[in-house]
């Protein structure tokens, strides 16, 4: 493929993209001149998927053939951000959202809405869509869109994730023609380190810098590759960007192989997300086929090409170190650096690795020049960061904003405030490596050296809300086994003091607590800190240490008071049933595993405290909210 | 060069150097664990941490780059204080019978928790015990005791083995074979290497110790001992006598004092080899029989030709090693000579090996020797004897195997064997004036090439050690880039002096010193003061011809001093 | 070596060889292969392990030390029907633990286990990318959203139909 054949793709699918992009008004115009009177896009993505999206679209297309809709497109996206509102839909050129979709209501709104002057089916939009006057709000203005600003997320939910053309529309490979055909290596290394983009992945070092001590670094075989090894546990933006623009990582991989020296890549992918695996397979293979991956591209006489290798489920492997090991067929452990994997990496060749939320910023910024990237977010944080909203929160989701903005506007403004009236207790960044961030710093502007100046860390941009009913003491010990579990077991003090630690928060949420077990989990903490070999060892005490920061209180408790305050650690708690309230239904009785609960039909009933086992289950069959754990 | 400053001492090391290089250059004692010279370099067990300028955090100074400038501080509370965590944290995962344990005062984790102030159980101890393996004819591993440096696993690596790994991740990890099989059931080749690589007590041969005292102690046993070549070497490492320290005389003088036995020189027996062997090469090259031929005198060897390269089993010299051709010829000539029931001579072999160990229990050898000790053992035994090694007299093995050649004692070196079988073949094709020094086999070079005219004759020839290095040559054999007539390959690096049965050397001493050269100079020594150099001219070797085998290759001579071999499956 | 009889088919064995041929040579092989042996056995049995060691010219114990570092390969037979409950960070804080002893309770087997009928076999998942639908529970691909202690007894019960 020459760049003009690319261009020319990219000017026929272009208006149809805009569509979704543009306000209503404009949309409308712009749509006639697409040949599609609608376009429905139907979310494809892990979490609507999930939700058997494949069946609304199934039924759409069913739908479609009986009513003798022929000028409407239908569009398989990736991920919309909102997954908690899905089977998601949304029909242009009106962006009239609907959420929740199930097969019956895809029928209807084919039925009333897509066929020849339908009307949009109210009763079904997502409700924060629909004015108490009736009025319908494009999805774009909702406030959890509102607020945001797409840009490694720009394409996805927007474009059909397995057709390059759509890809290619939307702005894809425009840069890496660009690279190819107006900029040299250390031109295009210029832009990246003028724009101040950091590594999305942990750590935030300088990517430019990065690819710049690879292309110096000796050697005839150079490696580029992409960490999609997204191991925190409730992150998942990386996954949405390979579900819904795969093509992007593609381009940006290919445009640092053009940049550090390299013809080879490897994308490292979690084995867990096949919808991802296969979209990237898809792509790689459209890619090849157009001559955008291989021999030649786009005429400028550079080679490039792309394989993939899949985890099997070892967080340590998002270490850069311990991925390449992995890639290499080994087990995947962290070896000391130096040598950084900049001069010595896979197959001890100079390699360059960024993660994919990384790579999905480069192309962005050689279209746009590094001044208007530099343009947004804080003094060091350039640029936006996705974070993976999730927990005790109204709209979890993947929610991208400027570095910078602020924990209140994330909770509230975006994601809707914390559900059942309760109260914001922290919210949990940086997945196991990082810390809380106590509701005192609700005003904290999230960029990298905000979050560590309070004892946590952007990490990859996993943010987990807690509220009132979560103990801190066990969300930290919940990281804990969840490090003690992946730590590779190379260097000593992550091998044993990971289990040492996990040992005493054990002691403590049992009841066991003794004062000195806190010093002796500051000091196993701090060891930790300074000697492991890895950043899993060394951060795998964040968790620990910043909920004794800014929740001692509760640490103390369980210590001293051997009470849980959230009510969370079960070896401390007493189920009690409270005689005003109960109505002698004696349905907690019938329900008790343990035959705990004694009492006569219409006459309080009383829990045997040494019978409890503590399982839940009088509490989930109590009507009337008559027991209560103390 | 590189200037860096170590606790305030400047230092000049060259580029690419690391912390611990520079250290060593300054004085300046940095503890290790799982490092070990030649073996591995990893930077896991974060002993070794100190603080340097430039470096976030402290970092490893077995793998740390030195650079321009740098100041490096060893020795910081904020060092000391991570060190003897690190120490604790090892201590309350290890099984702590140090009373008992076969490296007690011998143990790089003992030594270092003294050193460091470390409490054994402030992060409490584990209760949950391994199992032992202990199937194995020649390894003991209890994993109580494994600090996971993994250092055997490297050194099985350098074998090419790679018999045993971790397994698991995190607390969970352990080292072994895999599944729960025993070593026993692996293509182990019983090196040894392991063992020696092992900081602690969690790796140790399988003793004979307790049969040989008790053979000793038999009213009804006749116990003769006889000692492998390297023995006389390294058995004074074990009571702190310098390494290299030939300790012949006062072995031979301990090993009599342990009870009623004779003790006898199995130098007599490599003599013999070379015999048999040099007779074996002529036959092979007139009659068109498979060359290369391979020594066979190093069990680790033979177990490894047989489970990786079975195809060149036809290559392998028949002879025994010098082990079984001593225990057989004992068995047989001794016993007839002297009026001995074979079934009421208890046959102690002392070797520096693990492999030998094995060896014994090959049914085909004819199980002629009834024990096999190490280096390490017999200093055990001497120790439990209350005898005062260092002080002791000098005795001469008994007769009439006492007296034996140079040749047959450079056997305990790689290259030793070449040699030997050079001096009597430049002799036998030849005549006087032969040479009697081949030096460019010697050396602790994996792999040693030569070309030699003999009396007309030209041979290639090679020298191996490490099963590293041997693959190697017979890869290089088999695409037909290299074509010899005679290799000699050892499955120890440096040969039977660095041995898997050899007395443990601590880390300090094994990372500054080359063991490998040290001892094999004291062999090379105590050639040189030989009258006899040749093995040939050995004349326990014309005794046991004339009065036994006849000639060398004769009919009663293949049935006792040859054998056979045969393919084993890996797995 | 495994005390699980191996049940191996013929076609199996011709799957992964031929699937070990096609990677024979290529960087990295090992993990790809095994992958494949995975998908083909359903979990890695030692004679497997065995053969992909002899055929890749790799140490058994190198196979095996990566067959149980990575979590995601096993060395046991799954069920018929295997039950994954995520125990990500979202879906934890949503109370997944309590999903999961509700269907270690329903089974009557420990996570990481199998019933006896080898109908079920129940294991922790790390994060699906499904937060939105917190907790969550995966039974052979089909992903469940939104989950109470209460639904799993009818969820589990549609699979005990077949």
């Amino acid at each position: 493929m020459t760049v003009e054949q690319l261009k020319k793709i990219a000017a026929e699918k272009a208006n149809i993209i805009n569509v979704r992009r543009i306000v209503r008004e404009q949309a409308e115009k712009l749509s006639r001149t697409t040949g599609y009177r609608k376009q429905v896009l139907v979310c494809g993505g892990t979490g609507c998927t999930s939700s058997h999206s494949h069946e609304v679209i199934e039924q759409l297309e069913a739908s479609f053939e009986e009513l003798g809709i022929d000028d409407v497109l239908i569009v398989k996206t990736g991920c919309f951000g909102l997954c908690a509102l899905g089977p998601i839909m949304i029909v242009y050129p009106e962006g009239a959202f609907y959420s929740q979709m199930t097969p019956e209501h895809a029928r209807t709104v084919a039925e009333k809405h897509l066929v020849k002057g339908g009307q949009i089916v109210k009763e079904l939009l997502y409700v924060e869509t629909v004015h108490d006057d009736g009025s319908v709000i494009p999805f774009s203005e909702i406030p959890f869109y509102k607020h945001q600003m797409r840009v490694a997320l720009r394409n996805c939910g927007v474009i059909a994730a397995e057709d390059i053309d759509e890809a290619i529309g939307a702005g894809d490979y425009a840069a890496l023609a660009r690279v190819l055909t107006e900029m040299t290596p250390d031109g295009v290394i210029e832009e990246i380190q003028k724009s101040g983009l950091r590594g999305r992945g942990g750590a935030g070092f300088p990517t430019g810098m990065k690819w710049k001590f690879t292309r110096i670094a000796e050697g005839d075989v150079k490696y580029v590759c992409c960490n999609a090894d997204e191991g925190d546990p409730g992150a998942f933006m990386d996954r949405s960007v390979l579900e819904g623009d795969p093509h992007c990582v593609l381009e940006a991989m290919t445009i640092a192989g053009y940049a550090v020296g390299a013809h080879e890549g490897y994308i490292y992918v979690r084995a867990e997300y096949p919808i991802a695996v296969d979209r990237l397979k898809i792509a790689i293979k459209q890619s090849r086929k157009y001559g955008l991956l291989g021999k030649n591209i786009l005429g400028s006489g550079f080679d490039f090409d792309i394989h993939i290798r899949l985890g099997a489920g070892a967080f340590v492997c998002g270490e850069e170190t311990a991925l390449m090991a992995s890639i290499e067929g080994k087990r995947g452990e962290p070896r000391p650096r130096p040598p950084f994997s900049a001069q010595c990496g896979l197959f001890r060749k100079p390699t360059v690795l960024n993660n994919v939320e990384t790579w999905a910023n480069i192309a962005p910024i050689i279209l746009n020049g590094f001044h208007w990237f530099s343009s947004i977010g804080t003094e060091r944080s350039k640029g936006t960061k996705v974070f993976a909203v999730g927990g005790k929160i109204h709209n979890v989701g993947l929610v991208e904003v400027p570095m910078g903005t602020s924990l209140k506007t994330i909770i509230y403004d975006i994601g809707g405030g914390i559900p059942n009236g309760k109260q914001f207790k922290a919210a949990q960044t940086g997945g196991p490596s990082g810390g809380c961030i106590p509701a005192k710093h609700i005003d904290i502007g999230m960029d990298f050296d905000n979050l560590v100046s309070i004892g946590s860390m952007m990490g990859s941009g996993g943010l987990i809300v807690m509220d009132e009913d979560t103990c801190m003491v066990d969300i930290a010990k919940f990281y804990l086994e969840f490090t003690a579990d992946e730590s590779c077991g190379k260097c000593t003090p992550c091998r044993i003091g990971t289990k040492r630690l996990l040992e005493t928060l054990d002691k403590i949420c049992s009841g066991n607590g003794e004062p000195a077990d806190l010093e002796k989990i500051k000091e196993i903490s701090e060891h930790m800190k300074s000697s492991s070999l890895c950043a899993l060892g060394q951060s795998a005490p964040n968790p620990v240490l910043s909920a004794l920061e800014h929740f001692g209180e509760e640490y103390n408790a369980h210590i001293y008071e051997k009470s849980c305050p959230a009510g969370v650690c079960k070896s401390l708690l007493n189920y009690y049933i409270e005689p005003d309230k109960c109505r002698g239904c004696t349905l907690c009785a019938r329900n008790c595993p343990a035959n705990a609960i004694s009492g006569t039909v219409k006459a309080a009933h009383e829990i045997d405290a040494k019978k409890c086992i503590k399982c839940g289950q009088c509490i989930a069959h109590c009507k009337f909210n008559a027991i209560v754990k103390k | 060069m590189v200037n860096l400053k170590i606790n305030g001492i400047a230092v000049s090391v060259p580029e690419g150097s690391t912390i611990l290089q520079a250290a060593k250059l300054a004085n300046v004692r940095i503890p290790t664990l799982c490092y070990l010279k030649d073996v591995q370099c990893v930077g896991s067990c974060r002993l070794c941490l100190v603080e340097a300028t430039g470096a976030r955090g402290l970092v490893a100074a077995c793998v740390y780059p030195v650079s321009e400038g740098m100041e490096v501080r060893t020795n910081t509370p904020r060092v000391r204080r991570s060190r003897k965590t690190t120490i604790e944290l090892i201590l309350s995962t290890h099984k702590k019978k140090c009373l008992s344990c076969v490296r007690s005062m011998n143990c790089e984790l003992q030594k270092l928790a003294l050193e460091y102030n470390a409490e054994e159980d402030r992060f409490g101890t584990d209760h949950d015990l391994k199992p032992i393996d202990d199937l194995s004819a020649s390894v003991v591993r209890d994993n109580s005791k494994c600090i996971m440096c993994t250092r055997c696993v490297a050194a099985c690596e350098h074998q090419t083995i790679g018999a045993i790994g971790p397994k698991n991740r995190g607390y969970s990890k352990v080292i072994g074979s895999p599944y729960d099989v025993s070593l026993a059931f692996t293509p182990c080749v019983n090196c040894g290497q392991c063992v020696v690589a092992c900081p602690v007590g969690a790796l140790y041969e399988k003793s004979a110790v307790a049969e040989v005292w008790g053979a000793i102690v038999d009213p009804s046993k006749k116990v003769v001992f006889y000692t492998a070549p390297s023995v006389r070497a390294t058995l004074g490492e074990a009571f702190g006598l310098p390494v290299g320290t030939n300790v012949e005389g006062r072995m031979v003088t301990a090993i009599k004092q342990l009870g009623d036995v004779e003790c006898f020189n199995m130098d007599i027996t490599a003599d013999l080899t070379i015999m048999e062997e040099a007779t074996e090469l002529l036959s092979r090259l007139e009659n068109g029989n498979p060359t290369p031929m391979f020594t066979s005198c190093c069990p680790g060897w033979v177990k490894f030709l047989e489970h990786y390269y079975p195809q060149y089993i036809p290559n392998l010299s028949t002879c025994k090693s010098p082990q079984e051709m001593f225990s057989a010829v004992l068995k047989t000539y001794y016993c007839r000579k002297n009026g001995i029931n074979p079934d009421d001579l208890f046959v102690v072999s002392v070797i520096p090996c693990t492999a030998k160990k094995f060896e014994v229990s090959r049914e085909e050898l004819g199980g002629y020797t009834d024990a096999a000790l190490t280096t390490r053992e017999l200093a055990k035994m001497i120790k439990e004897a209350g005898i005062d090694f260092a002080n002791l007299s000098e005795s001469e093995y008994d007769l009439p195997f006492g007296d034996a050649s140079g040749a047959g004692a450079i056997f305990g070196a790689t290259g030793g064997v070449m040699e030997a079988a050079l001096r009597t073949a430049a002799v036998k094709l030849g005549g006087d004036g032969a040479p009697l020094e081949f030096k460019e086999v010697r050396g602790t070079e994996g792999v040693k090439e030569a070309e030699y005219t003999l009396g007309g004759t030209t041979v290639k020839i090679a020298v191996a050690s490490g099963l590293g290095n041997a693959r190697k040559v017979l890869d290089a054999i088999k695409s037909g880039e290299k074509d010899y007539a005679f290799v000699e390959i050892m499955a120890c690096p440096g040969g039977c002096v660095n041995g898997g049965g050899q007395p443990y050397v601590h880390d300090e001493v094994r990372n500054n010193v080359d063991l490998k050269t040290l001892r094999a100079q004291a062999l090379y020594d105590y050639d040189g003061e030989r009258n006899i150099r040749r093995s040939h001219e050995t004349p326990a070797v014309e005794m046991l011809y004339n009065e036994f085998f006849g000639s060398p290759n004769s009919a009663k001579a293949h049935k006792l001093l040859h054998t056979k071999y045969s393919k084993r499956e890996k797995y | 070596m495994s005390h699980i009889a191996f049940e191996g088919t013929k076609e199996q064995m011709k799957a992964l060889l031929s699937c070990i041929s096609a990677h024979k040579g290529e960087a990295g092989a090992l993990m790809p292969v095994m992958h494949e042996a995975q998908n083909i056995y359903g979990y890695l049995p030692a004679e497997v392990q065995t053969v992909i060691a002899e055929k890749l010219n790799i140490p058994l114990a190198e196979v095996y030390g990566v067959a149980t570092f990575y979590s995601q390969f096993s060395l046991t037979p799954k069920g018929k029907h295997k039950v994954s409950i995520c125990l990500g960070t979202a879906c934890y804080v949503k109370g997944s633990d309590k999903i999961l002893e509700a269907v270690e309770h329903e089974l009557r087997i420990k996570c990481g286990e199998c019933t006896p009928d080898k109908k079920f076999s129940i294991e922790s998942c790390r994060c699906v990318g499904a937060c939105g639908l917190a907790p969550v529970m995966i039974i052979d691909g089909e992903v469940y959203g939104r989950l109470k202690p209460d639904d799993v007894k009818g969820i589990l019960d549609k699979y005990l139909q077949d």
